[in-house]
């Protein structure tokens, strides 16, 4: 037996199959095919959850994603535990480890449960206007107990050991829902000829189906018919389709975001087999065929456990053959509980009354009622239920009247109609309309190529859905491209037309506001709130939404937009279409953060760039940093050295006998054409007319607007060739940079454009004995100063491998940078390390390279520049050619904020004590004694110990700089002030001696 | 994610191929050295912000590469049409008596117009 309230030929399930799963700790039998809801009301258990702010008991609402309350903890083993999942949607699996969620010490005692009888003091806004002193209590005391008490699930502290995958699909029409519309469209657009996606979130197609059983399409059962229809478009090449998968987002251009539940319904899943998975489909056409979503009725302590929706009892019923209760009232304003009502009692479940708030039921209902046995109360409502754990009574009286009956029950079943599910159509941008002969928001304005179909577009009868869908099938079909046969459509009937609907709070649920008439079960969002909300000012729907929080988080309008709409437009004293409806937002319903990041995270959530260098340099024991995606050798400790101790090493062994330096991150282009040397003259400041092949320039590319954009080496290969080298992080832009003009503005001129970066492998060899260690490895160039001096390059051999062979310093010393095609980078810095051995030269790393430059005075721009530094502000005015009639920025530097005199200068800093490293980023003042606000100067932007210099250095950007040589200024830290001279930028080699070796 | 027409590969990508480049048909003055402080502002600083039809430059970064012009809708953010550098800008002014693409009564949600201006 798989609990008592199973009733015996009821439903779909197989008896033979079924699986063990635990609820806090209690042992349950399910049906393979039974959700949580489903096996727990199957054995008694209403109670699931625990409402958001006032702890009240709460049981299951609904049977599907709409569900507000049966909120669970599942777990398969310790580390896969997912909080927040409906119990209405999750299927049972053997083993399943089921828990409750925002109760303690257990969901049937919990004494969070003080806030309901304390809710008066937690009206709407309460929050916002009670936690405002002290504010900083507010983050480290108010929130963070707030949240404790107010709290869903609780997140899983390990790591997630699922894996979650993605898709890629395009397709001619998608359609999203696969109930008695969207398998009809589907089969339509399918036999036209289209390709087809159809996707459904639940587990088998069918949609109201499952529990409608008085519809018939075909002369056959409608569920039966959506099993056969799905089989055959199963069975079709041009059609997929998707069970378990949850459309979520539209986006534009008809592009749709689904969630596919994989494995989370499997007891034992393959190894292999992801999680969930995400689908981004791009479609010709979508069809919208969501359905609509019932809605409860809003009267006082509507939210006892055993107070669910008609459809759900139906559902319950038809689908899992599993009673809510054994002596159920009905209170409605809607037909449709009226066939909710006669299928239980059918089934043998004592129907106690049928509350109706309207005087006039539809057509047949009344004598289908009496014929049963079951007394209807028209014109009548419920104003109160008791029963703490499970409701036990519902209290009616006549509308407007004060007799009251009281009627013993074990569960209420509510219906105020059915709002259609316009959450896609609204995410796609098309603008709702309202139907005021339906009281309901329909699509109005498309703005994209999709259609609504079914009752999600306002159409109810099953023979005027399957024409419009079919229809909708062949027409969007065409529409991409698709005639071919067309589908017969298919004969449906239902057994009742259904009239009525409500929205807004019935007889009883106001306007007092002591009474508890929930309008959003998931906020605890009472229809009081909603008109508290109005009398403090309120007047827009959506600051009433953010006041209340009524439809926010999941729920996103699906049960609650309608009423508290209703509500708020009555207070207000306005028309529903004026007030208007709230956003409706992606995603649909929750999706987990593994599906939306797939397979990105861990070592593949971001490219990691190597050099060809890299191995080498991992044996050889090298710390590395991160410089964009790039990994750089950072320092080469030795035994015992910590990164100081081994930088202050490697600085000095650069500056005694030589260093290796992998740069191979340069960024580098290929410029090339016979108008290679006007292009640059262009791009540069500087002149390349007079630049000779085999030599080499430092050049200064600005902005339009005459800031420094980036520099680099440019080597003369030939006439109409030149190596061109960029910052790391400059690499990308400044090829855009350089293709944006070649392409748009001076695109007259002959010149290819290549990123080389990855071509070649840069190792730069630099120190006194630099020469004495690349000589025996090279062959064709003499490196004799006189024959190849400093700023020169050559095309020659190393190591017998083709080389670009450049004679440059980032150090200031004697030095090379020997380019070799990537692949022989490992084995030519390999060979260049054993060359070195003897002269006990070291490899450095990107740390020792910045203080080697810094003693220097040698700039990187984007570290001492900022973006709002001139070449004359960096102390490069020397690099701009006087005489050139144009290049980018020409004009921008002539503008009268840049020529004007105290812009900040880049000088050197030294500090009063040499053993003070400033801080890069800190500010520096004339007057430390100033009183707050003080003016700043400007700031420190590289600061190093120099153990060459044997002392701090720094550089810094200050007001008037290059004037205030010699001149004390102030550093002010929290705990200290300290005092700096004003240098010039070079702290090593003054006369610049050691670079010509 | 939209789907963009290279008019160079003539084919529709996705987004993620495109890198957006500013305002089209603003070209650098040939004289650019001589220009007044005034012209340089509304040639390098100065641009419109229209709500409708906005005339773009975008490249192919991750495919051809090249630079191209593009027509698109601020409200809708609909592509309106692509076309190749150098083109002629197009005119796309609706013809007198042609509805603009969205009714007359629709309105963007959530500015401040559409949640404050009609309330009292």
């Amino acid at each position: 037996m798989t609990g008592a309230n199973r009733i015996a030929g009821a439903g779909r399930l197989t008896p033979a199959k079924t699986a063990r799963f635990s609820f806090d700790g209690r042992s349950y039998t399910a049906l393979a095919g039974d959700t949580v809801a489903s096996a727990l009301l199957a054995n008694g258990v209403h109670l699931m959850g625990r409402s958001f702010k006032y702890h009240r008991p709460r049981g299951v609402v609904s049977a599907g994603p709409e569900e507000p309350n049966a909120l669970i903890n599942v777990s398969r083993d310790t580390a896969r535990s997912q909080p927040n999942v409906r119990a209405t949607v999750q299927e049972v699996f053997d083993g399943m480890k089921v828990g409750s969620q925002n109760r303690y010490p257990s969901l049937s005692f919990d004494l969070g449960g003080v806030n309901d009888a304390l809710s008066p003091f937690f009206a709407a806004g309460f929050y916002y206007k009670t936690f405002m002193w002290p504010k900083q209590a507010w983050a480290s005391i108010y929130e963070p107990r707030i949240r404790e008490a107010a709290g869903l699930g609780v997140s899983p502290t390990e790591e997630d050991p699922d894996h979650y995958a993605c898709r890629y699909a395009h397709c001619d029409v998608l359609v999203i829902g696969g109930g008695a519309a969207g398998l009809a469209a589907a089969r339509a657009a399918a036999l036209s000829g289209a390709s087809v996606i159809l996707a459904d979130e639940q587990p088998e197609l069918g949609g109201a189906l499952h529990f409608d059983t008085g519809a018939e399409i075909d002369g056959q059962n409608g569920y039966a018919w959506a099993q056969k229809t799905a089989r055959e478009l199963v069975g079709m090449e041009n059609v997929t389709l998707l069970s378990r998968t949850t459309a979520f987002g539209y986006y534009a251009q008809n592009f749709v975001a689904m969630a596919e539940r994989v494995t989370d319904h499997i007891s034992r899943p393959e190894a292999n087999a992801p999680r969930e998975r995400l689908w981004q489909v791009r479609a010709k056409r979508v069809i919208i065929a969501t359905g609509s979503i019932e809605r409860h009725m809003v009267f006082a302590d509507n939210d006892r456990p055993g107070i669910l929706l008609a459809s759900a009892a139906r559902t319950y019923l038809n689908h899992f053959g599993v009673a809510v209760g054994r002596k159920v009232g009905v209170y409605t304003a809607h037909d449709s509980a009226y066939e909710a009502a006669f299928d239980l009692k059918r089934a043998g479940v004592s129907i106690v009354a049928i509350i109706d708030s309207r005087m006039r039921p539809g057509e047949g209902l009344l004598e289908q009622a009496r014929s049963l046995g079951i007394e209807v109360f028209t014109d009548h409502a419920v104003i109160a239920t008791s029963g703490r754990l499970r409701v036990a009574s519902m209290t009616v009286v006549p509308n407007g009247g004060s007799a009251k009956r009281k009627f013993t029950i074990d569960a209420l079943i509510t219906s105020s109609g059915w709002t259609p599910s316009v959450h896609m159509f609204s995410q796609s941008r098309g603008k709702v309309a309202y139907d005021a002969a339906t009281g309901r928001f329909l699509p109005g304005h498309y703005v994209q190529d999709c259609v609504s179909v079914g009752t999600c577009n306002g159409t109810d009868d099953l023979q005027a859905i399957l024409e419009e869908a079919t229809a909708a099938g062949v027409k969007m079909a065409a529409e991409s491209g698709h005639d071919g046969a067309a589908a017969a459509t298919p004969a449906g009937r239902n057994l009742f037309a259904w009239t009525g609907g409500m929205a807004g709070a019935a007889y009883g649920a106001g306007p007092d506001d002591s009474v508890k008439a929930f309008v959003d079960f998931q906020n605890d969002v009472c229809a009081k709130d909603i008109r508290l909300a109005v009398r403090e000012g309120m007047h827009s729907i959506e600051h009433i939404k953010r006041f209340t929080t009524n439809g926010m988080a999941t729920d996103q309008g699906k049960l609650s937009n309608l009423h508290g709409l209703a509500i708020a437009a009555e207070a207000l004293g306005r028309g529903i279409p004026e007030v208007g409806l709230t956003t409706f937002r992606a995603p649909y319903t929750p999706v987990t953060f593994g599906t939306l990041i797939g397979h990105a995270r861990g070592d593949i959530f971001d490219p990691t760039r190597k050099t060809p260098m890299h191995a080498v340099e991992e044996a050889n024991g090298a710390a590395f940093e991160d410089v964009g995606q790039w990994k750089r050798a950072w320092y080469y400790p030795r035994a015992g050295e910590d990164m100081h101790a081994a930088v202050n090493r490697e600085c000095r062994t650069v500056r005694t006998s030589a260093g290796y330096f992998n740069a191979s991150t340069l960024g580098k282009i290929e410029v090339v054409g016979p108008d290679a040397a006007a292009f640059l003259n262009l791009i540069y400041t500087n002149s390349w007319d007079t630049l000779k092949p085999g030599r080499c320039r430092y050049g200064i590319m600005l902005r339009e607007d005459g800031f420094v954009y980036d520099d680099g080496v440019v080597g003369r290969i030939a006439e109409d060739r030149f190596h061109v080298t960029t910052t790391t992080g400059g690499a990308p832009r400044v090829m855009h940079h350089m293709e944006d003009y070649l392409q748009t503005e001076f695109p007259h001129l002959d010149v290819w454009l290549t990123s080389t970066t990855e071509q070649w492998a840069v190792i730069a060899v630099q120190g006194p004995k630099a020469r004495e260690i690349v000589a025996p490895l090279v062959e064709g160039v003499d490196l004799s100063n006189e024959a190849f001096p400093h700023m020169s390059v050559a095309e020659a051999k190393v190591c017998g491998v083709p080389a670009r062979l450049f004679r440059v310093s980032f150090t200031g010393e004697l030095g090379y940078e020997i380019n070799v095609p990537a692949d022989y980078g490992a084995a030519v810095w390999e060979a260049v390390a054993k060359a070195a051995e003897p002269f006990g030269a070291c490899p450095y790393g990107t740390e020792t390279m910045h203080v080697l430059r810094a003693e220097k005075g040698y700039i990187i721009v984007g570290q001492d520049t900022d973006g709002t530094l001139t070449p004359d502000d960096a102390g490069l005015a020397w690099a701009v050619g006087k005489k050139k009639p144009d290049f980018v920025g020409i004009r921008g530097l002539k503008r009268p904020d840049l020529i004007r005199e105290g812009r900040k200068q880049l000088v050197g800093l030294l500090t009063k004590d040499p053993n003070i490293v400033l801080e890069e980023g800190a500010q520096i003042v004339a007057d430390p004694n100033q009183p707050k606000p003080m003016t700043m100067l400007g700031h420190v932007t590289s600061a190093y110990w120099s153990e060459n210099a044997g002392r701090s250095i720094a550089l810094a950007v200050v007001a008037g700089g290059r004037a205030k040589l010699g001149q004390t200024l102030y550093v002010p830290m929290p705990d200290r002030t300290i005092a700096v001279e004003v240098s010039d930028m070079v702290f090593i080699d003054k006369e610049g001696g050691r670079i010509h070796g | 994610m939209l789907l963009i027409h290279c008019p160079y590969c003539g084919e529709d990508r996705s987004e993620l191929e495109f890198r957006a480049a500013g305002d089209a048909h603003i070209a650098r003055p040939a004289n650019i050295a001589a220009i007044s402080d005034e012209e340089f502002a509304d040639y390098f600083f100065l641009r419109d912000n229209p709500k409708g039809l906005i005339y773009e430059r975008w490249r192919h970064i991750h495919g051809c590469g090249r630079f191209f012009n593009a027509v698109r809708d601020t409200v809708s953010d609909k592509f309106v049409m692509t076309y190749k550098a150098g083109e002629p800008k197009p005119d796309l002014s609706p013809a007198p008596g042609v509805a603009p693409a969205l009714p007359a009564d629709s309105r963007p949600v959530e500015t401040y117009e559409a949640t404050e201006g009609r309330a009292e």
